[in-house]
């Protein structure tokens, strides 16, 4: 296990390194999607003004107080609590967010499938495993939010977080077939027998 | 006793918030045991986070979790209490409403086709308001439950024939909780719900799931599946996050009702671990709160 300090954007080599179980602490900018973030995006082809280029995104719709823009809150939201939703119901948008957008980096909770983790192999990236639930931490890693976009869609919008020391995260799918997900599956699927067989379940 | 509803109102917007920043202490308790028996290195540490994050929202006075989830709230009314039961639920309404508003939080609520948000955090028959009745004098009960979507995506109703058994029963819980994997934020309360009609079987599924730990099936068979039901579950090796562990559930809560001789309905709804409750006890001597 490796810990890596990452400063965003970031390039394909930089992600080639990591491996799955590394740990990795992100700075800089996050930019925060959803389910409906991306089915406007790829569904209904709408553009976003941001250049996610080698950035990283959370599976994310925050809680927000609207504010005058300022200094400290440019987009004019101050963040309250901001955390993690379940991925796996945007499985079908990794390769789309990857291919035509550059992202690098996708976090969130519960993993991804096996499509994603072609497409982590295929175009170099990585999923890093934030544990859901754990917001109220999650947001003292966020010092503003800089920028909304689509914001239409509300809380879904594509929020731009400023972000400093976020994580550490764990590498759960890597950019070389690796998975924490599938091994932890593979393996609880090996022992459902037993299980069933210590309730008295006749096989 | 005669319920004022303007401070059922009030009561049901701060039921609400309290609900999303305080865990209850048996849930609490529940990490401390789950910790203790927890023989993996990398579910330690997930665990230890979690434990963390509830110490953090209590020290800055914040959300346990962004997912202000399905917002129910839970009326059990006892007897001699005066109260105009329609009023009550369009209170319990305004202040759900109210809490979203001038808090703020989330509205995690849309329209199910058009998938507009109000910002209100209601919608089409939501808040979910169950109404029920006790035999204690003089009390009316309001529990309030913000269900996360992450495991409210984790239900599942099976229509088990007869001949299905109890095996079927349990066949069918472990492999939800398989299937669910990591995606409903375990460690989870896994709600059985077993009998009755499918919808009621769902039904007590959720009453399960958002059950105190630490609790019973008030039935001893149903008891007896619980035990056998939470060791079978915790030696599955999903784990917290399923990313692998001893902590896959607190445990397996089952509520039962009968059933028709045709029919062997198995329902699960799965709690996560911010395992969310508030409750407020109206009495003549004032209002109590709890969990």
């Amino acid at each position: 296990m490796t810990e890596h300090d990452l400063r965003m954007p970031c390039g394909e080599a930089d992600v080639r390194k990591l491996r799955i179980s590394d740990h990795v602490t992100l700075q800089g900018t996050l930019f925060g999607i959803r389910d409906a973030t991306q089915i406007h995006m790829f569904d209904k082809h709408r553009n976003t003004r941001f250049d996610l280029n080698g950035h990283a995104v959370i599976h994310t719709a925050p809680n927000v107080r609207k504010v005058e823009p300022s200094e400290r809150y440019p987009a004019g939201y101050a963040p309250i609590c901001i955390g993690t939703t379940t991925s796996a119901r945007m499985e079908r948008f990794t390769r789309p967010l990857m291919h035509q957008y550059g992202v690098r980096i996708i976090i969130g909770k519960g993993g991804l499938g096996d499509e994603s983790l072609k497409a982590f192999g295929d175009l170099g990236g990585v999923y890093l495993a934030i544990i859901g639930g754990t917001a109220a931490l999650e947001t003292t890693w966020i010092e503003t939010i800089e920028d909304v976009d689509l914001d239409d869609l509300n809380p879904e919008s594509l929020w731009k977080f400023r972000i400093r020391d976020f994580g550490p995260l764990r590498v759960a799918m890597d950019s070389h077939g690796g998975s924490l997900y599938d091994t932890v599956r593979r393996d609880a699927a090996g022992r459902r027998a037993a299980a069933l067989a210590a309730m008295g379940v006749r096989g | 006793m005669i319920v004022d509803l303007a401070v059922a109102e009030e009561t049901a917007k701060l039921l609400y918030i309290r609900a999303l920043k305080l865990l209850p202490d048996d849930v609490k308790e529940g990490f401390a045991r789950l910790d203790a028996g927890e023989s993996d290195a990398t579910a330690k540490d997930v665990l230890a986070t979690m434990i963390r994050n509830i110490d953090v929202a209590e020290k800055t006075d914040n959300l346990l979790c962004q997912d202000t989830g399905i917002p129910i709230y839970n009326v059990t009314i006892g007897r001699n209490v005066d109260v105009d039961g329609f009023a009550l639920k369009e209170a319990i309404r305004r202040g759900c409403a109210r809490a979203t508003k001038e808090y703020p939080l989330r509205s995690s609520i849309v329209h199910p086709l058009t998938r507009v948000n109000e910002h209100t955090s209601c919608g089409r028959r939501v808040p979910v308001i169950n109404i029920d009745f006790s035999d204690t004098d003089d009390e009316l009960l309001i529990e309030m439950i913000p269900k996360g979507s992450g495991s409210e995506n984790g239900s599942f109703l099976k229509m088990c024939i007869p001949a299905d058994g109890v095996d079927g029963i349990k066949v069918f819980v472990i492999d939800k909780v398989l299937e669910a994997g990591g995606r409903v934020c375990p460690p989870t309360i896994v709600g059985v719900g077993v009998g009755g009609t499918a919808d009621l079987c769902v039904h007590l599924a959720k009453i399960a799931a958002t059950r105190p730990l630490g609790t019973s099936c008030d039935d001893p068979d149903g008891a007896r599946l619980e035990e056998e039901l939470t060791t079978a579950v915790n030696s599955l090796g999903v784990g917290p996050q399923g990313l692998g562990g001893d902590s896959t559930a607190f445990a397996v809560h089952v509520e039962m009702a009968a059933t028709h001789i045709t029919m062997n309905p198995v329902a699960v709804n799965i709690q996560c671990h911010s395992a969310r409750r508030a409750s407020a006890t109206f009495t003549p001597d004032g209002i109590e709160l709890g969990f």
